[in-house]
């Protein structure tokens, strides 16, 4: 593998408060130099590409993705998953659990590295299940777990219901420092619930999932953050309320975090109506799509607006935003749920929830915070590089200092693109944004020296 | 008005206009209906299944009726012998039936949005007769029908329905068809039932029965459906009867002139005492008639939309 020399890009490494043109020098897998000492010491034979007018940065890092694998590889595989996330940026992701079989024993998880080895594009992180099968019942071998190597721990698909089992969890965990992240819906109050509980639910007759089934969750995990001093990572947070205990919480110093998903932040439940609703109401003025015939249409009841958590309201989007912005949610992620066209084809309440997100995700997160002026390019990197890498405990990942990890990811946030389902890596097609016009793309996703996705 | 849709999904999405034209022409055929020879020939060759997914008695029957006045040919559908107990989804059910040339797909459905689904997969006309707790036009329409026939109009009103709101589709039609003509409406029954955000559909929300029907023309009460009502909605029947039953007592604290209408299948003694459903101000068997007039209709617009014009027939 050549050493690769980046020129005169627009580096930008929140880790290092850097943001200056500059040239990268990638070799042996690694950061070599940033700035001018990168030219200077590149050897001659080495691979130069001139990426000028381009921002250059640490490679995203995307900590909820389900990658299907074991088991359900209709949905999406290693190799179609990882390769959506090069083309969407990602050079390192954490893949969920919840696979046939679940992530509960030390195999699967060598399973997983293994294939990721032979087939992966970008790197491939495993968070371990808390609970066995996740049936939320006993302790999956957390240190067996950790040992083999997951990054984190949760149940997502599922929440652990059981408070005392919770707290044994997180107190079990603090022994190996390990991330427990939790998929925030309290069962007994959320029940069949498909939609955010409020005017369009019950206009659609949609069995409502109301709000407080996360933020009683969030507020659990907050108080047992605080009393076992586990680390607790609130997973797509979704609800006002979710956003109001972790700012309260987080200012006391409870080891509790959370991220959100742009689905979350751009969408609201006023899109289960159909385009015409939407576009009338919450998403008058969205990414100043001013001519009609620029907004996208969808029918009412359609599925690929089904996800769990559920699409909320205009005041919940909103708490969501400003939670960015402030900094109580220091993580973006895309919680990539892709199904096959025959399960979601059927009725709303029938389909399962879930929506890919890997090949929009950056470039919703641009439109919306950083088109709209909330956040700045710098600060939305964060969010995907630092703020992950930090808490998954990847000291060589989220920053191009000397030594990291060749994790690149080169940007044009000025690029106009259109979302097609010819296009896309993935093996599903169930995203809302396809036909969306979109600005700002990864053009470039370097994953250990090596390129994995070039436009 | 020429009618120019290819299906009935719900009120929601219908003109003012759209839903007086239906009411007018269901007028036109329910004097058919009294007549010796109550079929007509509109529907003649054409093929109607009635693809109920979840198990209906009136409504499937008064739907195979006003086919068959129509001349329609009739294919009944249920779930419980059919294909989707194996598996196969609904969509592929229903291509199999239009492969097999059917022309009108009247679904019953427990899911919200089925209809809607089916329609866009379909070139078949689909007729929603009822998707969970989302909609059931016909018994909407035929509700104001019967509303019309009895005061002379609809704008100016005051409606009350009464009972289990949040999973009734039968409470969503009538709420967004009486408010296009000009109806108020008054929502009352416990909270758990009738939650304000009701409200933000244009109804008035209240606990209170006797202020909820003092001044009103219609009540309109709803089944409490104990099928798929949990525990946790009101502590028993006795007490939903002793705080919401329509009574002898409550009847006479009402407008004289009062309508109590009931979609049915009514339980008697429990939203209504029998002597009510059976007494003087109730239209519920009117309802009934009226309900195979008002899908004649809908059946006859639907075909003229997309198979010719109703001259033609």
């Amino acid at each position: 593998m050549k050493p690769l020399l980046l020129l005169h890009g627009r580096v930008i490494d929140p880790q290092q408060k850097l943001d200056a043109v500059a040239d990268v020098l990638l070799a042996h897998g690694k950061v070599v130099a940033v700035g001018p000492e990168a030219a200077a010491k590149a050897p001659p034979d080495a691979d130069r590409l001139d990426v000028q007018g381009k921002v250059v940065c640490p490679g995203l890092i995307d900590l909820h993705v389900h990658l299907r694998e074991p088991g359900q590889s209709a949905k999406e595989t290693i190799a179609t998953g990882t390769a959506a996330a090069a083309r969407g940026g990602f050079t390192t992701i954490v893949c969920m659990p919840n696979t046939a079989p679940v992530i509960d024993t030390p195999g699967t998880v060598s399973w997983i590295h293994e294939k990721s080895k032979a087939e992966a594009r970008v790197n491939v992180l495993v968070a371990g299940a808390i609970t066995k099968g996740l049936a939320g019942e006993e302790l999956a071998p957390i240190g067996s777990l950790h040992k083999a190597g997951v990054v984190a721990i949760t149940d997502d698909g599922h929440c652990v219901q059981n408070n005392e089992l919770m707290r044994r969890a997180l107190e079990y965990s603090t022994m190996f420092g390990l991330l427990v992240m939790d998929h925030c819906q309290d069962y007994s109050l959320v029940t069949q619930g498909v939609a955010h509980e409020g005017y369009y639910s019950t206009m659609l007759g949609l069995r409502g999932w109301p709000a407080e089934g996360e933020e009683l969750i969030v507020a659990r995990n907050i108080l047992l953050a605080e009393r076992t001093g586990a680390r607790v990572h609130c997973q797509h947070l979704s609800a006002a309320g979710s956003v109001r205990l972790l700012r309260e919480a987080r200012s006391r110093g409870v080891p509790v975090s959370g991220e959100a998903c742009p689905h979350h932040f751009v969408l609201t439940d006023a899109a289960l109506a159909g385009s015409a609703e939407f576009w009338r109401t919450d998403g008058k003025g969205l990414f100043g799509y001013s001519e009609e015939a620029a907004k996208p249409q969808w029918p009412a009841f359609d599925t690929n607006f089904k996800m769990n958590p559920p699409l909320r309201s205009a005041a919940d989007r909103e708490a969501i935003l400003e939670g960015l912005v402030d900094g109580t949610i220091e993580v973006l992620a895309s919680d990539h749920a892709p199904h096959c066209g025959h399960e979601k084809e059927v009725e709303f309440d029938f389909a399962p929830f879930g929506i890919t997100g890997l090949e929009t995700g950056l470039a919703l997160s641009l439109m919306q915070l950083c088109g709209s002026g909330r956040l700045t390019l710098p600060q939305v990197i964060a969010k995907y590089t630092c703020g992950p890498a930090k808490l998954l405990g990847l000291a060589r990942k989220g920053s191009l200092a000397a030594g990291c990890d060749a994790d690149v990811t080169v940007i044009d946030p000025e690029t106009e693109w259109v979302f097609q389902p010819e296009e896309t890596a993935s093996k599903s097609r169930n995203s809302p944004f396809y036909g969306w016009p979109l600005k700002g793309r990864a053009v470039l996703t370097i994953v250990g020296g090596k390129i994995a996705w070039r436009a | 008005m020429r009618w120019s849709r290819k299906d009935l999904l719900d009120l929601q999405s219908l003109s003012p206009e759209e839903i007086t034209a239906i009411l007018d022409t269901a007028r036109e055929f329910k004097a058919v209906g009294g007549r010796a020879i109550k079929k007509v020939p509109p529907l003649r060759g054409r093929t109607v299944v009635n693809l109920f997914v979840e198990p209906s008695t009136r409504t499937r029957i008064s739907f195979e009726l006003a086919a068959v006045r129509l001349s329609a040919d009739v294919i009944n559908f249920t779930a419980e012998a059919s294909s989707l107990k194996k598996g196969e989804t609904l969509k592929d059910t229903a291509k199999n039936l239009q492969a097999l040339r059917a022309d009108f797909i009247i679904i019953r459905h427990s899911a919200a949005g089925a209809p809607h689904f089916l329609a866009r997969v379909l070139d078949a006309h689909v007729v929603n007769a009822g998707d969970g707790a989302h909609e059931h036009p016909t018994q909407g329409l035929l509700d104001v029908f019967t509303m019309r026939e009895h005061k002379g109009r609809i704008a100016g009103l005051k409606v009350t329905i009464l009972g289990d709101i949040l999973y009734s589709r039968v409470a969503r039609s009538n709420i967004w068809a009486l408010q296009k003509l000009g109806a108020e409406v008054t929502l009352c029954g416990p909270p758990t039932l009738v939650p304000p955000i009701f409200r933000e559909m244009g109804c008035r929300v209240t606990a209170n029965l006797d202020d909820a029907v003092a001044d009103a023309d219609v009540v309109n009460l709803l089944r409490i459906q104990h099928e798929r009502q949990r525990q946790t909605m009101f502590p028993s029947l006795g007490e939903y009867t002793s705080l919401f039953g329509i009574t002898r007592d409550r009847l006479k604290k009402m407008k004289p002139d009062v309508l109590i209408m009931h979609p049915g299948p009514i339980n008697r003694g429990v939203e209504v005492e029998s002597d009510v459903a059976d007494g003087v101000h109730s239209v519920i068997l009117e309802q009934v008639t009226n309900g195979l007039a008002v899908r004649m209709a809908a059946l006859y617009l639907i075909n003229g939309a997309h198979g010719g014009t109703p001259e033609e027939n």
